[in-house]
């Protein structure tokens, strides 16, 4: 099909599909479970949106390159020679070889690649190929394969976080996110000097569910009463009648919360923004009641002063979501990477940010959440992860067609630029589909 | 270190197969009643490149209270997860006695561990590293490492104990 064609074509189906999928109130199942929508959305949605990439402190030195498949491309950071930050498609210009096999490498000086050895600059120039007499009078010059490393072309870093957006199809970085990317602010202000450092390993799980699944759950705040009932009831067992107040192991003072009534959660608060994000726990979360540390706190106060502090410290949200991508946290400083691999299979992925400059416990408490939280041996996990599949399968039924987004909806709910909410509102997931449904339907803009 | 006699690394090595057997068999308090007080069920998330002072992410890393924890959420009837009926069977090679003297003692087993549920299995290979003290009860697991192999690849939920 001729490419206006099918992009005129991708624009009356983008419309059809979001007419028939999302609802006011509730979603198709198709969303989740056709492989035509999946498609679409690797072609367009993920194209269209600012996704999260890999964060600056991966490649600290010149030849460091760190590989990504995002949405079904291949893609690579690399920091030059002269210390900027590149994204080029992991792709040879000559027969479409990665370059870079590795996760985590440093490459040296250039690229090359392993098949002929076409060789290319940091910044993806070409720089030599065998041969090169055999070129002379034809057309590799003028065509893509003479011409480099393909790079990206929206990129963009807040505070060491390296965006980046596939398509030129949908707005620019900052309009996209708008006053949401404050929750990246506010982790990164964790430390005194302002700056993170990816530490530890990142966590991978494999989730056989759509990932829109995985990411409305991450702002579900009334399951984890019927959800992770079993966690909470083994860790009071375990932990047993000791007195009101006696000082807790890390673990269970990061599980027991998971046990909070409704009103809790109910009661922390929310806000969404345009394009799908929010941040739930806008007063209070679970992770509110972690041991204070007042020579930190004194820290922070001297580097940002009284009022930012507390606004720093105070901000312990359950979930930030950069959408679609990205679920970070303040206290801990953890962060969740969510990545579509096919209708139904998400790769999950959960990393720990060191604080430079704050005491070592706040390592240790974000990587024992990562572990007990987000392992794939994760004991809080398995409920969810198995809950999740259970869906996806679940969805295969016929006779309801709909899955409910009704709590808390009120007919002609408007979305306001940005809008505060209890924290049971499901507003936070309507708000998620009406940023998918818009997206969906844009044209397939890609750049071919 | 004082050499050992070929019954006592007969009987350290049954202590490890002990173990893996009581988990296939699903007897999670007989289990847990092979662990020492001050025990330690580790699996770093790089493997065996992981040091043993090494302060990185890990798979598991749990004491004594976290794995009464585990062992308590999987008698649950609420533990969702588990149904259908999740199983695992662990198929070791002969454990090989790194060190024993008459207080502790090492051992190093490679295995297969297969957890299946439904109709899903997962396979997962490595070795495991026992560090056993003897206390007053007898011969006690102390700390159980195990290197998965490819630990760090995306891993669907692993629900028992490897």
């Amino acid at each position: 099909m001729e490419a206006a064609a099918r992009m005129a074509d991708d624009g009356e189906r983008g419309d059809a599909m979001r007419r028939v999928l999302v609802d006011d109130d509730r979603v198709h199942r198709d969303a989740y479970v056709d492989p035509e929508v999946f498609a679409r959305e690797l072609r367009t949605f993920w194209a269209s949106t600012w996704q999260y990439l890999a964060h600056a402190s991966q490649v600290p030195n010149a030849g460091d390159v760190v590989t990504v498949e995002l949405a079904g491309r291949p893609l690579l950071l690399v920091r030059t020679g002269d210390g900027e930050l590149r994204v080029l498609f992991n792709r040879c210009a000559h027969k479409g070889t990665k370059l870079v096999d590795d996760e985590r490498v440093n490459v040296g000086r250039h690229f090359r690649c392993p098949y002929h050895a076409w060789t290319y600059a940091l910044d993806g120039t070409p720089l030599g190929v065998p041969l090169r007499e055999g070129y002379d009078g034809t057309r590799l010059a003028s065509c893509s394969s003479g011409g480099g490393l393909a790079p990206l072309r929206h990129v963009a870093v807040h505070r060491d976080f390296v965006f980046v957006k596939l398509g030129d199809a949908g707005p620019g970085f900052a309009e996209y996110f708008g006053d949401a990317l404050g929750a990246l602010d506010l982790l990164a202000d964790r430390s005194p000097v302002g700056t993170l450092e990816v530490a530890g390993g990142v966590l991978r799980t494999i989730v056989r569910a759509n990932w829109k699944i995985y990411l409305e759950n991450i702002n579900d705040t009334v399951h984890p009463m019927a959800t992770h009932e079993s966690a909470v009831a083994a860790a009071r067992t375990v932990w047993g009648d000791r007195p009101e107040g006696a000082e807790k192991p890390m673990a269970m003072e990061q599980i027991l919360p998971f046990g909070a009534p409704y009103d809790f959660f109910d009661q922390m608060g929310a806000r969404v923004y345009p394009n799908g994000h929010s941040v739930l726990g806008t007063k209070h979360s679970i992770h509110s009641g972690y041991g204070r540390l007042p020579e930190y706190e004194a820290a922070m106060r001297a580097a940002y002063g009284e009022a930012r502090a507390a606004e720093i410290l105070e901000h312990a949200p359950q979930n930030a979501v950069l959408y679609p991508s990205v679920a970070v946290k303040g206290s801990p400083q953890s962060m969740r990477v969510i990545r579509p691999l096919a209708v139904d299979r998400t790769l999950v992925e959960a990393w720990s940010f060191r604080a430079v400059g704050a005491p070592d416990v706040l390592l240790e408490r974000t990587q024992t959440y990562n572990r007990l939280v987000f392992s794939p041996m994760s004991i809080v996990a398995h409920d969810d992860l198995h809950l999740f599949e259970s869906i996806q399968q679940g969805l295969a039924a016929e006779g309801n067609p709909w899955i409910s987004l009704h709590r808390g909806h009120r007919s002609g709910e408007e979305l306001q630029p940005v809008q505060d909410v209890n924290g049971t509102n499901e507003l936070l997931m309507r708000n998620q589909f009406r940023a998918w449904a818009h997206i969906l339907a844009l044209g397939d803009e890609v750049r071919a | 270190m004082t050499a050992i006699d070929a019954s006592r690394e007969r009987e350290l090595a049954a202590l490890v197969a002990d173990e893996a057997m009581l988990l296939d068999a699903g007897r999670f308090d007989d289990w847990l009643a092979l662990w020492d007080a001050e025990a330690r069920y580790w699996v770093p998330l790089a493997g065996a490149a992981q040091a043993d002072d090494e302060r990185g992410q890990s798979l598991a890393d749990e004491d004594r209270m976290l794995l009464e924890l585990r062992v308590a959420r999987l008698r649950h009837p609420r533990a969702h997860s588990l149904k259908p009926r999740v199983a695992c069977q662990h198929v070791l090679q002969p454990s090989r006695v790194e060190h024993a003297d008459a207080a502790a003692a090492t051992l190093v087993t490679p295995f297969v561990y297969v957890e299946a549920q439904g109709a899903h299995e997962l396979m997962l290979t490595g070795r495991a590293r026992h560090r056993l003290v003897r206390t007053a009860g007898g011969w006690k697991i102390r700390e159980k490492r195990v290197d998965l192999l490819g630990a760090e690849r995306p891993l669907p939920a692993v629900q028992l104990f490897v």
